[in-house]
């Protein structure tokens, strides 16, 4: 089963590298109040089960995908739509 | 020093992409200690030693997150351990992001501010001179150390920042004005809550050689050099 997980980094941390995004685009003429830079990962698992595929996910972000003190995360299955924060 | 002292054994850990070991075990050899080089895939920890030091690079590339992999090396399993115990563990740039990642050590650290790798020397307060990283200067003394590093910039929320100014955990600071990387509070090196897990982003290693300027790195290496001997001398 395939699955997105995108990772943000948490309101309030600085994120020097989306300021820097925000800014080139206001550069370029874009009315941009703000812009976040995260990062995507694109996980396919052995498991066809979407609970399982969940479960395991979330383990993933918790040990290893993300910093839980300066990063949330989003993960969606890509076989039904699901999408959980 | 005299030659009949105890040379303490302080290895330095190797992970793929280390790059600042061999300077940090000349370092501490040249202190009096023994500093041998430990590879990651070791699961344990050579018998005697008295305190640890993961080293600054560039472990798997930065991937993902800086440290975020090198954490799970078999190695740390033996450092936590060792932690756990009350050993001591210094955690250099790179080392301390490993560390704060490893839940060792409080807070995170995120890319700098500027967006910029800086290199240069800092000027730093001691805050706290009472620990095993820092007992050869004296509090409120400024020290200089090089800094060389673009994700120095220390995080943590206002009640964790709190807490840790509060237990006295935040043992370094950059100067007033000399912050190179946007580290909340100019905070430069932090302790654990028991005090014997120490990291920090400057690195001592690089200062202790008149021929490269300051020598004012020997100061950290040196107290934990002295802590270590005494850790032996408890443990016999």
């Amino acid at each position: 089963m395939k699955a997105t997980v995108l990772v943000r980094p948490k309101p309030g941390i600085l994120d020097p590298q989306g300021q820097a995004v925000g800014s080139s685009l206001r550069h370029l003429g874009f009315e941009v109040e703000d812009a976040r830079v995260g990062r995507l990962v694109d996980v396919e698992l052995a498991t066809e089960n979407r609970d399982e595929a969940l479960a395991q996910l979330e383990q993933m972000c918790e040990r290893l995908l993300t910093n839980p003190l300066i990063e949330s995360y989003s993960i969606a299955l890509a076989s039904d739509g699901t999408e959980r924060e | 020093m005299s030659g009949t002292e105890p040379r303490p054994l302080v290895p330095v850990i190797v992970f793929p992409g280390s790059n600042d070991d061999r300077d940090a075990s000349l370092a501490l050899a040249g202190l009096g200690a023994q500093a041998p080089r430990v590879w990651h895939t070791d699961e344990t920890l050579p018998d005697g030693t008295a305190a640890v030091v993961l080293p600054g690079g560039f472990s798997y590339g930065d991937y993902l997150r800086c440290g975020a992999i090198a954490r799970f090396s078999p190695i740390m399993r033996a450092v936590a351990a060792f932690a756990a115990d009350g050993g001591l563990v210094l955690g250099i740039c790179n080392g301390f992001q490993i560390l704060t990642e490893a839940g060792l050590l409080p807070g995170a650290l995120r890319p700098n501010a500027s967006l910029e790798f800086v290199c240069r020397d800092v000027p730093l307060v001691v805050e706290n001179a009472d620990t095993p990283f820092t007992s050869r200067c004296e509090t409120g003394e400024v020290i200089t150390v090089p800094v060389k590093h673009g994700d120095g910039c220390w995080f943590a929320d206002a009640d964790l920042l709190d807490e840790l100014e509060e237990a006295g955990q935040i043992v370094l600071r950059y100067a007033a004005g000399a912050n190179p990387n946007g580290a909340v509070a100019d905070v430069a090196g932090v302790a654990n809550a028991d005090g014997n897990v120490f990291g920090l982003m400057p690195h001592p290693e690089h200062a202790v050689d008149p021929l490269l300027g300051s020598i004012d790195g020997a100061l950290i290496l040196g107290s934990l050099v002295d802590a270590a001997r005494l850790a032996v001398v408890a443990s016999v």
